[in-house]
């Protein structure tokens, strides 16, 4: 008779690392919110004091590859071993994720290696061949979103700004959304457990905010690969959307935090697509609801300049928001370059407003 | 001087008292331990049983009839027995409180404990105050009035069965078998007292195993309106005001179905009590889930491999009251045999 070990998902607890990170970037991240892992290196390196290696040989796990059915799992366990191959090469063991779909990949990789050791052996053999590089598995697995969920209560101690609208002095009313592919696939590996994880939860809670508890909380964001990879899917796409916003609308949350950079995109861009289908925002402004990532929740509350965090390559501008919570910023910056240039304003849509006040 | 033989019986639910009062009338000295202040067990949990209604403190007073006249039963309360064994032909079981009993023979009537939906952390026990146990519903219809968290009267109610049974995620493969009887009873209670709102139960398969269950369901349709839906619901939620959004598949209609409702009572499943696993793993009796084993199903229930330690109720597995109070009466026929054999 097997026995089970049986706990409540607020008791879930899973180790996380606390130092000598390899942190792997996600291609969706570094694309649509480029400031978000410099801020997350910037967090371990200057304020947490951790040693992290951003190795610049990295790279894909394959994840969007290998969900929309068009690279075969065993090229992903050697493009997986790969990059553990890199980490080894670095001296670290602890390795750190970006994205949340490469976080399911790596997992998933290392538990069927765990159950299936013939696959660990003919993966070896693969990358050997290949490449002529060994590997090893690593020590522990946590998204990088753990990391930030660990020492939340560190960070709060440096933070100058809480998630509290400084106007009326209440919690601001923060959606939170999990990627499936942080704590759906192995619900051992989520914070908190499946259901109700506590990863941003409990930064959202620490630093002031208070979570909206809506209706559709763990329906997918809409991205799903398939949905949206196959153009004649994304019309269900968008609908999956749409069905969250409508569950949180009448909640009135300040804005959305997801720890996956594909939710936090769709669920950004996706409200610009709406708007201009069919005119509808799901704010008392027509400006939508702003969506952010973990990293740039915590960092425009440590200080970080919003436009170095790249706040103003959002579909939704978060000026309202930084307004509420107090944060200082220059509306003349906003679209200045590193290089001190002018880079040019977007083109405005017509339903979704992005000049502030107007 | 007589030299009367002496049982313990450990549990004083509907097995554990049946058992008593036909070795008290066999003239065997009894002396039953019951880790809570008051007889009874699991009954306590009722208000009207099925599949006859009938009222749950009747039979319970039923049970005990005759009892205050009987010198050969002494009934301990607030007795939690934390260790037995075997000794020199004697069992001796020691409570938490310090004391030892010693007995030619025990009986283990242990009973069941209700599986914690808290588990089942996608049905939101625990979290949303408007999902609620069958254990907990039975408590409010026995005080008259089945109401939400807000205080009003569901206009939509419904049960989910098999909460922690048939239940691979949980590690529960069994069936507790009296769960969907009693969601097809509670859905009527509800219908009876409400008839203008509506009552849904979502199921896996019914099984109508007992005498008048199948009437009971039947009617449960044609006279009360109640609705069935095959399929487990995988998610609930809360809604803005309160209520309860569930998401489930009609296995039936083959679609996925969501809906909205102002309860939800989880119909939750029977384990092994605490006191069960713990004495029959010190005892070696240990069977599957957690329960005690008995020699043979069929032939030999109410005995375990240990001599002198007898088995009765639902420390064995899931039974109905009727079963437990005829294993109890069973039981104490083997142990008379037993003291019998053991002059």
């Amino acid at each position: 008779m097997e026995e089970i070990t049986k706990k409540y998902w607020k008791d879930y607890q899973k180790e996380i690392a606390d130092d000598n990170f390899y942190y792997e970037r996600s291609c969706i991240r570094q694309s649509f919110f480029p400031g978000s892992e410099a801020a997350f290196l910037k967090i371990l390196r200057e304020i947490l004091g951790k040693n992290v290696i951003d190795d610049p040989n990295q790279h894909t796990c394959t994840g969007i590859g290998y969900h929309s059915d068009i690279v075969p799992f065993d090229t992903t366990m050697t493009v997986v071993a790969r990059i553990f191959s890199l980490m080894k090469d670095h001296g670290v063991n602890n390795f750190i994720p970006s994205c949340v779909t490469s976080f399911g990949i790596f997992n998933e990789v290392v538990e069927t290696w765990n159950h299936f050791p013939e696959e660990y052996e003919k993966t070896k053999h693969f990358l050997k061949q290949a490449t002529g590089r060994d590997f090893e598995i690593p020590q522990n697995i946590s998204h990088a979103s753990d990391i930030i969920y660990k020492y939340r209560k560190e960070l709060k101690e440096k933070m100058p700004y809480r998630l509290v609208n400084r106007h009326t002095g209440k919690p601001l009313r923060v959606v939170e959304h999990i990627g499936c592919h942080y704590s759906k696939l192995f619900a051992k590996k989520s914070e908190g457990g499946m259901e109700f994880s506590k990863v941003l939860v409990g930064m959202i809670e620490e630093w002031g905010g208070e979570v909206v508890d809506y209706p559709e909380r763990r329906h997918c964001c809409g991205f799903g690969f398939r949905q949206y990879i196959v153009m004649a899917n994304r019309g269900y796409s968008v609908a999956n959307t749409k069905k969250k916003f409508e569950s949180m609308q009448p909640y009135k949350p300040d804005f959305i935090v997801a720890n996956c950079p594909g939710c936090a995109m769709f669920m950004d861009r996706w409200q610009y697509t709406i708007a201009e289908m069919e005119g509808t925002t799901y704010d008392d402004n027509k400006m939508g609801i702003p969506v952010l990532t973990y990293e740039e929740m915590a960092g425009f509350l440590l200080g970080f300049n919003p436009w170095d965090l790249g706040l103003q390559l959002h579909q939704v501008q978060v000026e309202p928001l930084l307004d509420k919570i107090g944060i200082p910023y220059d509306p003349k910056d906003k679209y200045v370059g590193k290089s001190g240039n002018f880079l040019g304003e977007p083109e405005k849509p017509e339903n979704l407003i992005t000049v502030y006040g107007k | 001087m007589e030299n009367k033989k002496s049982v313990l019986i450990i549990g004083a639910g509907p097995a554990g008292i049946s058992a008593a009062k036909s070795l008290a009338d066999d003239n065997v000295n009894v002396t039953v331990l019951e880790k809570e202040h008051s007889f009874g067990g699991n009954i306590n949990n009722w208000a009207k049983l099925f599949p006859n209604f009938k009222d749950a403190a009747e039979v319970k007073s039923q049970l005990v009839q005759n009892f205050e006249n009987n010198k050969n039963i002494k009934i301990l309360y607030n007795k939690k027995v934390t260790e037995l064994k075997k000794h020199n032909q004697k069992w001796i079981a020691n409570t938490s409180d310090g004391e030892v009993f010693e007995s030619n023979a025990t009986i283990l009537s242990t009973g069941f404990k209700v599986f914690d939906a808290k588990y089942k952390e996608e049905l939101g026990y625990g979290i949303y105050p408007n999902v609620i146990t069958s254990v907990e519903f039975e408590r409010m219809y026995k005080d008259g009035k089945i109401h939400t968290q807000q205080g009003s009267v569901p206009k939509r109610i419904a049960f989910l069965n098999c909460v922690g049974s048939r239940d691979e995620k949980v590690g529960n493969h069994y069936c507790s078998r009296i769960c969907c009887i009693a969601a097809v009873k509670q859905a009527i209670e509800f219908k009876e007292l409400y008839p203008e709102s509506e009552a849904f139960i979502f199921y896996m398969d019914i099984r109508m195993a007992g005498q008048f269950y199948e009437e009971l369901y039947r009617k449960s349709q044609e006279k009360h309106g109640v609705v069935y839906i095959r399929g487990r619901i995988s998610e609930t939620s809360s809604t803005i005001d309160k209520k309860v959004q569930i998401k489930a598949e009609d296995t039936l209609a083959a679609m996925p179905l969501r809906m909205t409702v102002d309860m939800l009572v989880l119909m939750v499943g029977v384990e092994a009590s605490e006191t069960t696993t713990i004495l029959s793993k010190q005892n070696n009796i240990d069977g599957p889930y957690g329960f005690a084993k008995s020699i043979d199903i069929h032939t030999a229930d109410n005995y375990s491999n240990e001599n002198g330690l007898f088995l009765a109720g639902s420390c064995k597995r899931p039974l109905t009251l009727t079963e437990s109070i005829a294993d109890g009466k069973s039981a104490a026929f083997s142990v008379i045999d037993y003291l019998k054999q053991t002059k």
